[in-house]
């Protein structure tokens, strides 16, 4: 009888039949595709991805130099030099960050006491030479202006789980 | 000089311009097959597939052409030149040839030739010498075990196909391949794929075989052999082999087609399905064909070579030589013995 079963299965191709009709399924399921760069996923608030220095609402930035983002950066891809400016007020006068060194791990923000250095959720800035990797003060401040409404709401919306 | 042109000129001119209503659609379906296969497999795979090359990706295959004309055909030092290339040309060319005696419709044939069938079988079997020539001529590792493995693999499932042919052969009584969709006339019932299903099915399996398709790639065995007889190609000498290729899928699907799924002739006999024109039916059928070549393709995994070798030897032989023995014993017994005409 088990030799009548098996000799039936494989003449009329009984797993191969069941395996097309898989397919067939999966060949009328909805696809999955996302039409990238005109459709894009869902990101957390906690995605990791490029650096930005904040200001606070009056326009003074938030960094007050105080290098624990230098000192705990693993892959030591933060260098900052800082003097006290006109009004007495510790400053960044240089504040680079290599991103071809930087390896996403999110310590810089963690470490941060004031909120200044956040990595944003722009994930589309590849560039064409080695040298535009290379951040300054400056570029990092006008991404944090460029992103302000959405750090800000990333913040927000992660602060009850802190 | 108008004798030259009555007896040469206007017939060989009449030929050229059938042969190039055949051929030219035929390799814009090929083209298309090349991105019907992309669409399906992804699909399946819940993916999308080409969309962007204009309008739903749907000049994908021309730009693929173009890329292949416009890159350096390779040869390698160490190859047979004139083998080398005359290999994939030999490829295409058969792949074009056999479509001489297809049946599109009533009538609608280059060559009505009383032997169709067996030309057909001829020309596919002429197909591994393309695949031989250039394997050998690469003079390459890869190249060479992909032509052996193709050559023994074709040959192995010519002998299935070519009892199954019989078969047909046998309830038909004829080798003209209009005689033989002809003889499927009205309604589906009448289609040789019911009364010879198992036949049927080792049919479409050999052709699977035939073709080098998949679950039967195994000359091409991207994962051990890198891409088997054509590693060695590149540019328009590689689209050649790719053209053939695909041609000869559209061809085995047209003598499924036309073997048991009744040609030209639409599913039933009645009104609104008899004025659609018999070529279109016949591509639908093609098309349909095409489509299950694509959908294995996307769910079976490659086989081993000695399971290839044990279902087309201890399987596929002795049960197509079993139903040509009892077809004819079936026909001789109830007096069905289709009387040969003309």
């Amino acid at each position: 009888m088990a030799i009548l079963d098996r000799g039936a299965r494989s003449l009329l191709l009984a797993e191969i039949v069941s395996g097309l009709a898989l397919t067939l399924r999966y060949f009328l399921k909805p696809k999955v595709t996302l039409n990238y760069p005109f459709e894009k996923g869902p990101l957390s608030p906690r995605f990791r991805g490029e650096h930005a220095l904040r200001r606070y609402p009056n326009g003074e930035e938030r960094c007050i130099a105080c290098k624990l983002c230098e000192a705990v950066c693993p892959a030591q891809a933060i260098t900052i030099e800082a003097e006290p400016r006109a009004d007495a007020s510790r400053r960044t006068t240089r504040y680079d960050i290599d991103m071809t060194k930087c390896i996403y791990c999110g310590l810089c923000q963690e470490a941060c006491p004031v909120d200044a250095i956040v990595e944003g959720p722009n994930f589309e800035f590849s560039v064409e030479t080695r040298e535009e990797l290379m951040y300054n003060k400056q570029k990092l401040l006008a991404n944090g202006d460029r992103w302000e409404p959405e750090l800000a709401a990333n913040i927000a919306a992660d602060a009850p789980y802190r | 000089m108008a004798e030259f042109l009555n007896d040469v000129a206007l017939p060989g001119a009449l030929i050229i311009g059938k042969i190039l209503l055949i051929v030219v659609p035929l390799l814009v379906a090929v083209a298309y097959l090349t991105l019907a296969e992309r669409w399906v497999i992804a699909a399946i795979q819940l993916r999308k597939g080409p969309n962007v090359v204009g309008p739903f990706g749907l000049l994908q295959p021309f730009a693929d052409g173009l890329k292949l004309f416009i890159k350096e055909t390779v040869i390698p030092s160490g190859a047979n030149r004139v083998v080398f290339l005359m290999a994939p040309i030999i490829t295409f060319l058969l792949s074009l040839v056999a479509w001489a005696v297809i049946p599109f419709g009533a009538g609608l044939v280059l060559a009505d030739i009383n032997v169709g069938i067996l030309y057909l079988f001829a020309i596919s079997s002429l197909g591994v010498y393309g695949i031989i020539m250039a394997g050998w001529a690469s003079n390459s590792k890869y190249a060479f075990l992909g032509a052996l493995r193709s050559a023994a693999q074709m040959v192995s499932y010519e002998v299935s196909i070519g009892f199954v042919i019989v078969t047909v052969l046998l309830v038909v009584g004829s080798l003209n391949l209009s005689d033989i969709v002809e003889a499927q006339a009205g309604g589906f019932w009448h289609w040789h794929f019911l009364p010879l299903f198992p036949m049927f099915i080792v049919f479409f399996v050999s052709a699977l075989a035939e073709t080098n398709r998949s679950p039967f790639d195994l000359p091409e065995g991207e994962s051990e052999l890198v891409a088997g007889y054509f590693v060695e190609y590149s540019a328009m000498s590689f689209a050649l082999f790719f053209l053939g290729e695909y041609a000869a899928m559209i061809m085995m699907s047209a003598m499924t087609s036309i073997l048991f799924l009744g040609g030209w002739m639409p599913p039933l006999d009645i009104a609104p399905l008899t004025w659609i024109p018999g070529p279109v039916w016949f591509a639908l059928k093609i098309a349909l064909c095409l489509f299950v070549f694509l959908w294995v393709r996307a769910t079976l995994p490659r086989y081993r070579y000695d399971q290839l070798m044990r279902l087309g030897w201890k399987v596929f032989l002795p049960l197509s030589l079993f139903w040509v023995v009892l077809t004819a014993g079936v026909l001789v017994a109830t007096g069905w013995v289709p009387v040969p005409h003309g």
